[in-house]
């Protein structure tokens, strides 16, 4: 096998830093937004006491479960150790951070008060499942900087499988302590069940490499580097597997909710009645994020094309954005049921929800934000790849793996 | 000179001893009182595990349209106080505001009995919001009294998401205006605190309760779960009672008869 060559992004200079001032635009109106909604409290937002987690949520839960799934591409490699991988890990553990530190600021910022962080780093409580993500996600952070030092600097090559396998392993707790967040609400119907820990692991897998493959298509198309059919399959195929394993779970955990009598509201709301949940859940997580990506990756023609192949990741993350719109905001519009065999009809004062579906509309501001997070993420990795070596020269099959030219011959 | 102020220095002294005399006969009582009972009268002495605050709510007695025990909520804790922000759409501010107890009105699907209830903190044993919160503002006090630590609240509100009961309310406003005993600040959660401050000075009593007596419905009873000749005890020995959600196992410190 050759020695695989990283090189810096080379995109032109115009390009480079036409993409930078638009990701700078968007983290400001983000940062703007934060200030306002912060300044004006949340009342300016669509959040209410029924909805208390609003878009913001959405947008960090999705960046922070994305993260630890764009580290897979580097775990396939040094842990599982398929030869293949190993050029694109460097990638794959930028990206990681890149999303993390993303949705931890939007996470950070939609706080009722983000100026007592301070509060958060030093006082815990280790019963809450969010004070042991505090630590999972700084750890998954400095870990992943460690890995990338083993696979950058040679005197660290011997830690790498170490250090990987740890990275490993920590960022399956992180998205099981992710998806726990919510598993562990035994007051909401739609939550309590522990299947949601590993519905958010393979979330994490299909939406992490999703928007991998987005961002190396992207970067490689820009400085005309090549990646080659073995690799694309390869690339392609993996995601076909973990788009039909959050299909699967997603299976699962409706027919568990629906095992138990108690829980059919509920999946009447989520499955028929819900309104925009509902078809959120259908078109959105099933179709656009599962069904018609697994078409595409698995079509006999579309298949071969890269171009259908970024659509295909393109849906998946369209659809994981759904699904975390129906996890997080649809579940919680969905009134709390306390008086089994009651039907409520006054709860509070006119107008306060209680025992009927809570409206919630996002506002402006909060999209702003969540759209702000994405921006983070991608200003890191632009500028990470663009003045550090994270780039291989090139995917082409021979330079990749060293029997390919040999099973084409 | 001298002459002139000895009668002044004399009646200085007079004044000074009738002065200690008296405010030793004030203070006296009171140090005696810290020493026999100091939970009773010390409001900083701190609380104790020797009793356990809750309410009683007789459903029977809870009058369909009587708001009597929201209004003095509201009063007691500066609720009333707060105002809508110019621009919010009234329909959304009526589930921003903060709402510390609410009647609920209930219809059963089979017999169409309708039933009428307040429904505030139910002052878990073991609260869900206490155990999530990441920094421990969300706590639960020695006496059973579930609170909010404003000074810790980061606002993170997955308290709000925890609670069974909805009954935790974020501030999503500037508060203009509060009460000492009740301070509020946008951005953190509070809740029912069975009127601490009351109970801090002495005062064994709640807003809600004393609005519900005063009314004559007598719905509320509240007192020590933990004083078998108490009140509350006495009306839970007579009244077949249970707990909201009780499948959850959370050993509310509220209970309800008739539902």
């Amino acid at each position: 096998m050759k020695r695989i060559v990283y090189r810096e992004w080379l995109v032109e200079p115009q390009r480079y830093w036409g993409l930078l001032a638009m990701l700078a635009g968007v983290i400001a109106v983000g940062g703007l937004s934060a200030l306002y909604m912060e300044h004006e409290g949340h009342w300016v937002t669509g959040m209410t006491n029924s909805v208390v987690w609003g878009t913001p949520h959405v947008f960090a839960v999705f960046l922070i479960i994305a993260a630890s799934g764009a580290l897979n591409v580097a775990s396939i490699g040094t842990v599982f150790d398929k030869t293949a991988y190993k050029p694109l890990a460097r990638l794959s553990g930028l990206l990681a951070v890149a999303l993390l530190v993303g949705g931890l600021l939007v996470l950070v910022l939609d706080l009722g008060r983000p100026d007592r962080l301070l509060v958060a780093m030093t006082t815990y409580n280790f019963s809450s499942i969010f004070a042991w993500n505090i630590f999972l996600y700084s750890g998954f952070a400095a870990i992943v900087i460690g890995y990338l030092w083993t696979m950058a600097e040679r005197k660290g090559n011997h830690l790498q499988k170490p250090v990987g396998t740890f990275a490993f392993l920590w960022r399956l707790a992180l998205t099981t302590g992710t998806g726990s967040i919510f598993g562990f609400l035994v007051g909401r119907e739609a939550y309590d069940t522990a299947i949601l820990a590993p519905l958010f692991v393979v979330m994490s897998f299909a939406y992490g490499l999703a928007i991998y493959m987005l961002v190396l298509f992207y970067a490689f198309d820009a400085d005309g580097r090549p990646i080659g059919p073995a690799m694309l399959k390869r690339l392609k195929n993996l995601l076909g597997l973990f788009v039909a394993a959050v299909l699967y779970f997603t299976l699962v955990y409706h027919l568990t909710k629906l095992y138990g009598a108690k829980n059919s509201d509920i999946e009447a709301f989520l499955l028929i009645n819900g309104g925009l949940y509902t078809a959120l859940f259908w078109v959105g997580w099933v179709l656009i994020g599962g069904l018609i990506p697994l078409g595409i990756i698995y079509h006999p023609e579309l298949n071969k094309q890269r171009d259908w192949i970024a659509t295909a990741s393109a849906l998946v993350v369209a659809g994981g954005l759904a699904a975390m719109y129906v996890i997080i905001i649809g579940s919680q519009a969905y009134p709390q049921e306390m008086f089994p065999g009651h039907s409520v009809i006054q709860f509070g004062a006119p107008g306060d929800v209680g025992g009927r579906v809570a409206p919630y509309s996002p506002s402006f501001p909060e999209l702003l934000l969540g759209l702000g997070g994405v921006g983070v993420a991608l200003l890191i990795t632009a500028v990470g790849i663009r003045v550090l070596q994270f780039l291989p020269e090139s995917l082409a099959d021979r330079d990749v793996d060293p029997h390919a030219s040999a099973r084409h011959a | 000179m001298k002459n002139e102020s000895e009668p002044t220095n004399q009646g200085r002294r007079d004044f000074l001893g009738a002065a200690a005399g008296l405010t030793a006969a004030a203070v006296a009582p009171g140090m005696m009182l810290h020493t026999v009972d100091s939970e009773a009268a010390a409001p900083t002495g701190g609380v104790s595990d020797a009793h356990r605050w809750g309410l009683l709510v007789d459903t029977s007695k809870c009058a369909d349209g009587c708001t009597a025990c929201v209004d003095a909520c509201d009063q007691e804790n500066g609720l009333n106080l707060q105002s809508q922000p110019l621009g919010d759409d009234e329909l959304k501010w009526q589930n921003q505001r903060a709402t510390w107890i609410r009647k609920v009105k209930l219809q059963d699907n089979l017999t169409g009995q309708v039933t009428n209830l307040p429904l505030m903190c139910q002052h878990c044993e073991h609260p869900p919001c206490v155990d999530v919160c990441p920094t421990g503002a969300s706590f639960k006090r020695a006496d059973g009294i579930v609170m909010v630590d404003r000074h810790t609240c980061i606002g993170c509100r997955y308290c709000m998401m925890a609670c069974p009961y909805k009954a935790r309310s974020f501030i999503h406003e500037q508060v203009d205006q509060k009460l000492t005993r009740a301070p509020r600040g946008k951005g953190c959660v509070e809740s029912c605190n069975l009127c601490a401050h009351r109970l801090d000075t002495g005062d064994i009593s709640t807003a809600c309760a004393d609005a519900c007596s005063a009314e004559g419905h007598q719905a509320l009873v509240f007192g020590d779960l933990k004083d078998p000749t108490g009140p509350l005890r006495q009306a839970l020995a007579k009244k077949p009672n249970r707990q909201i959600r009780q499948d959850l196992g959370l050993n509310t410190g509220v209970r309800y008869a008739g539902i």
